[in-house]
């Protein structure tokens, strides 16, 4: 027998599809071999997750609460890597948004009329997420400065300086010495919908059925293709390049400060210890595994989700590190990237014997 | 220690200033001397040509490929026999590259069977066919850009040491450029060097290997007229060898002066089978296409109108910042087609740039339909009726991943009917590409295909469809019909002359002095960012152009830059 790769003559629609779902197949495949190693059942491991998931009203809204950021920082980063901007600064982008959002609701409560609060701290906290991505935006396209490296380490910068603040000057005189802020004023609560689950779940659908129609049904969608695609032909089609790169990354910006902005405001309700655990990172695997589509982000941060809260649950229930949900996230990452291949080639398999091991003894190896 | 770059200040000089002496090189040649530039009777020695014994090299019997949708090979014979050229010609898409990608290993056969020296052989990979002696040079070069010459060379050698013998390789690659008169400096890095020296190196490399059958996929596309002499006084040196090659290329002309038989494909078929002395360029082109060809293009009398196009004194650089245009003055009106002639790399590409606005000018002026544009941004002379199609259609002219209704709409996408406000507005777009699709008989699957899947002359069919489409006053082409078979040459031909009837400017920069005789009205000679001479076309012959384009004045003294 004799495999070949063949380059595709049309790109598979099917693959596209599949390739996804068969990465998360071989996923689970590899982790289970990883829980075995480690002496646990894989199938009794797995419906731990599940259940811990998935299994409950409760488990439901956990994942949830999980899902909103992931939801929104996976879209902030999929408009960015459709430009081939590859910002990997949704974290510090998120935190800087928290940080922005904490000063407006305990800093300008004092003036800011109640029903204005909640808006403003928002709106000012993806206002920051914005700048804090348009930092490495603007250094790349004027002096064509890595992106990678300049959103990597801004997140070092931003959270290290949320610390400064919550350990500092902003620290809770009544905390007892808790790391944090004292509480927002109540009128800088994001309503809850179900147990901790708040109504930035609504946003991020909003926001996700916008981002959709704006990159498939407008015409600045349509540059930001051409963009991401080719520079040089979208420069020689008359698009402002560098202007639109820009714009696209503040937007990239500002949906991951959301996620920030409603970390603070629905979850902890104060800038505390906590606010930045990685969201900004399994964005990552979330964009690539929903191959940058905005609408299927969701699922896809929900099952991502899922894995958190289900890691959490293994370790309580089968006595298990609760990194193996990040295990498990890592492991998607590796199929999807071999996975990829298939979408663009074809495997060919020659089984004329004669043919083989003609081919093979000349070969030698 | 610098002891290897001796050789390579000449082969690093920048190409334009060592053209002239090329040329004349290329002149003796023609005048029936063996081309001895710089091999010396030591190195020729050396070279010990083997016997040449005669007998089959390869045999192929009945070849069959099929992709999704196209018959690409369709019970192909073919035989090639030591110490000759085979040409295989045919139109874009008749499966000359398919045959020769199966002979190389890289596509596998779906029926027939192959004899390499008489032996049945199964050719399962580029390596396999490396150690039968087979070896291609792809018209898409293989080199790695950040490695030297010596490196590429030996790279995916098998057997190769852990720690190669650098020394050894680049004596070897000297001996063989001395012998083929392949000049290249083993120690220069690839990236440094025109295309011209990077298919010197991928012919390197084969000999390298001991090739004994050489695949060159349309060499000749990237070469300029005096590196495609060299190329065939190299192909005939090898050919001396015993060694054979198959010369992949849709020219007539090529056929004509580097091939000893030639074989036309059409549609996967083989459909004439030939001596080249039996045959005649217009054979050939009938046989190819299956019907007659027009060489000639029609047109109606020369009208010109009103002034479009000016540039006074127009200086730009190049990417390295080195000048590229030195105080051009140029003049085109409507219902007028300006020709640039020139060797690439004398300033037609940035000539085009800095009409359409992609390049800044550092001195001088722009004026077109008597507004000044300099320093106009691209957006700006799109919206004043400049259309542009680019040199390169692949990664500038087209967008290899977008569709083709997409690619279409890439000029008009801006207003209506393609858009109402900022949204877009997708049936409109399709209804657009299907129209388009029908009037320029662009051949694709759908609307939808994705663009990279086209062969080059519909994709260069859609650039023009889409381009035409925006055009309103001047259309700049630069190398319209490059690399397209001669039925889509043909058709980019027409359609230039129409937009020209219909009382646009065109702006043609081509190397093909045919074309520019047969289309242009004016004809005008770019040699190193001057315009070296101006004359309408009727009035043009080939012979003076091209010493033109190589620097000479008409008494045939050289200018000194």
């Amino acid at each position: 027998m004799n495999i070949h790769f063949e380059k595709r003559k049309t790109l598979s629609r099917k693959a596209l599809v599949l390739v996804p779902l068969v990465s998360l197949a071989a996923s689970f495949v590899l982790t289970g071999l990883i829980l075995i190693l480690f002496g646990a059942n894989p199938f009794a491991t797995y419906g731990a997750m599940l259940k811990g998931a998935f299994g409950s009203w409760r488990a439901w809204t956990e994942t949830l609460v999980k899902a909103i950021p992931l939801m929104l920082t996976g879209l902030g980063v999929s408009v960015a890597f459709r430009l081939k901007f590859w910002n990997i600064g949704a974290e510090g982008q998120l935190t800087v948004a928290g940080v922005a959002t904490a000063w407006v609701a305990i800093f300008w409560s004092p003036w800011l009329p109640a029903g204005l609060l909640l808006p403003v701290a928002v709106l000012v906290g993806a206002a920051a997420g914005a700048l804090w991505a348009g930092v490495p935006a603007l250094l790349k396209t004027s002096l064509k400065v890595d992106e990678t490296l300049v959103t990597l380490m801004l997140n070092y910068v931003a959270i290290l300086f949320s610390e400064f603040l919550y350990y500092g000057p902003w620290r809770d005189p009544k905390g007892f010495g808790f790391p944090g802020t004292a509480p927002f004023p109540d009128a800088a609560w994001l309503p809850r919908i179900a147990g901790r689950a708040h109504a930035g779940l609504y946003v991020a659908l909003v926001a996700a059925l916008l981002l959709w129609v704006v990159l498939n049904r407008t015409k600045w969608g349509f540059e930001l293709s051409i963009i991401g695609n080719s520079q040089r032909a979208a420069r020689y089609q008359g698009i402002a390049v560098e202007r639109n790169v820009v714009l696209a990354v503040l937007l990239s910006g500002a949906l991951c400060g959301l996620a920030g902005s409603f970390e603070v405001t629905g979850i902890s309700h104060r800038l505390q210890q906590g606010l930045s655990i990685g969201y900004g990172y399994t964005a990552i695997i979330v964009a690539w595994m929903a191959q940058l589509n905005p609408l299927a982000i969701v699922p896809v941060a929900l099952l991502m989700a899922g894995l958190l809260v289900g890691g959490d649950q293994v370790q309580m229930v089968m006595g298990l590190p609760a990194a193996m949900g990040l295990v498990l996230q890592g492991m998607i990452l590796f199929p999807m990237l071999a996975g990829s291949l298939f979408a663009e080639y074809r495997v060919k398999v020659y089984k004329n014997p004669a043919k083989a091991a003609e081919s093979r003894a000349p070969g030698g190896a | 220690m610098f002891a290897g770059s001796g050789s390579g200040g000449a082969a690093r000089r920048p190409r334009p200033a060592s053209f002239g002496k090329v040329r004349i090189a290329v002149m003796k040649d023609r005048e029936g001397h063996a081309p001895t530039g710089g091999t010396t009777e030591a190195a020729r020695a050396a070279c010990a040509p083997e016997e040449a014994p005669g007998g089959r090299l390869v045999e192929m019997r009945g070849i069959r490929k099929s992709f999704p949708g196209v018959q690409a090979s369709d019970g192909v014979d073919l035989r090639l026999d030591r110490g000759e050229v085979l040409a295989l010609l045919g139109e874009n898409g008749a499966g000359k590259s398919t045959l020769m990608n199966i002979l190389v290993g890289l596509y596998r056969a779906d029926a027939g069977e192959i004899l390499v020296r008489g032996e049945r052989a199964s050719i399962g990979s580029p390596r396999d066919a490396s150690a039968l002696g087979i070896g291609m040079v792809h018209q898409n070069f293989m080199l790695v850009d950040t490695m030297t010459v010596a490196e590429n060379v030996v790279l995916g050698i098998r057997d190769l040491p852990f720690v190669p013998d650098m020394a050894a390789a680049k004596r070897e690659i000297l001996r063989l450029s001395e012998c083929y008169n392949l000049k290249v400096d083993p120690d220069a890095y690839i990236w440094q060097l025109s295309v011209g020296e990077q298919q010197r190196v991928e012919i390197l490399k084969l000999l390298y290997r001991k090739a004994e059958i050489l695949v060159l996929d349309e060499p000749t596309a990237v070469l300029t007229p005096a590196e495609s002499e060299e190329l065939n006084a190299v192909v005939k040196r090898m050919k001396g060898e015993g060694k054979a090659a198959v010369f992949i290329t849709h020219k007539m002309e090529e056929v004509m002066s580097f091939s000893d038989r030639v074989m036309v494909l059409r549609k996967g078929k083989v459909v004439a089978e030939k001596a080249t002395s039996d045959t005649d360029p217009k054979d050939l082109a009938r046989l190819m296409v299956g019907r007659e060809i027009l060489f000639r293009v029609e047109k109606g009398p020369f009208k010109p109108g009103a002034k479009v196009l000016e540039l006074r004194g127009v200086s730009a650089i190049d990417e390295r910042g080195l000048p590229a245009l030195r105080g051009l003055d140029l003049e085109l009106r409507s219902g007028e087609i300006l020709g640039i002639a020139g060797v690439a790399g004398n300033g037609q590409r940035e000539l085009a740039e800095v009409v359409t606005g992609l390049r800044p000018v550092t001195a001088g002026s722009i004026s077109i339909n008597c507004v000044d544009t300099t320093g106009k941004s691209p957006l700006e002379i799109i919206k004043s009726g400049v259309a542009h199609i680019p040199q390169d259609r692949n990664q500038v002219g087209a967008v290899g991943d977008m569709s083709v209704a997409s690619n279409l709409a890439m000029k008009g996408y801006r207003a209506r009917p393609l858009s109402a406000g900022a949204i877009l507005l997708p049936g409109k777009m399709r209804e657009l590409a299907k129209r388009l699709i029908d009037l320029f008989k662009i051949a694709t699957p759908s609307p939808e295909t994705r663009i990279k899947f086209l062969s080059g002359g519909n994709i260069q069919k859609a650039i023009l469809a889409r381009e035409i489409g925006a055009c309103t006053s001047l259309l700049v082409a630069v190398y319209p019909s490059r690399g397209l078979d001669i039925g889509a040459t043909e058709s980019v031909r027409k359609e230039l002359v129409a937009e020209r009837d219909r009382g646009l400017a065109v702006l043609l920069v081509s190397e093909d002095i045919e074309e520019l005789i047969s289309v242009a009205d004016t004809v005008a000679v770019l040699f190193e960012g001057r315009v070296m001479g101006l004359f309408p076309a009727a009035e043009a012959d080939p012979e003076k152009i091209g010493a033109l384009m190589a620097g000479m004045r008409e008494r045939g003294e050289e200018t000194t830059p």
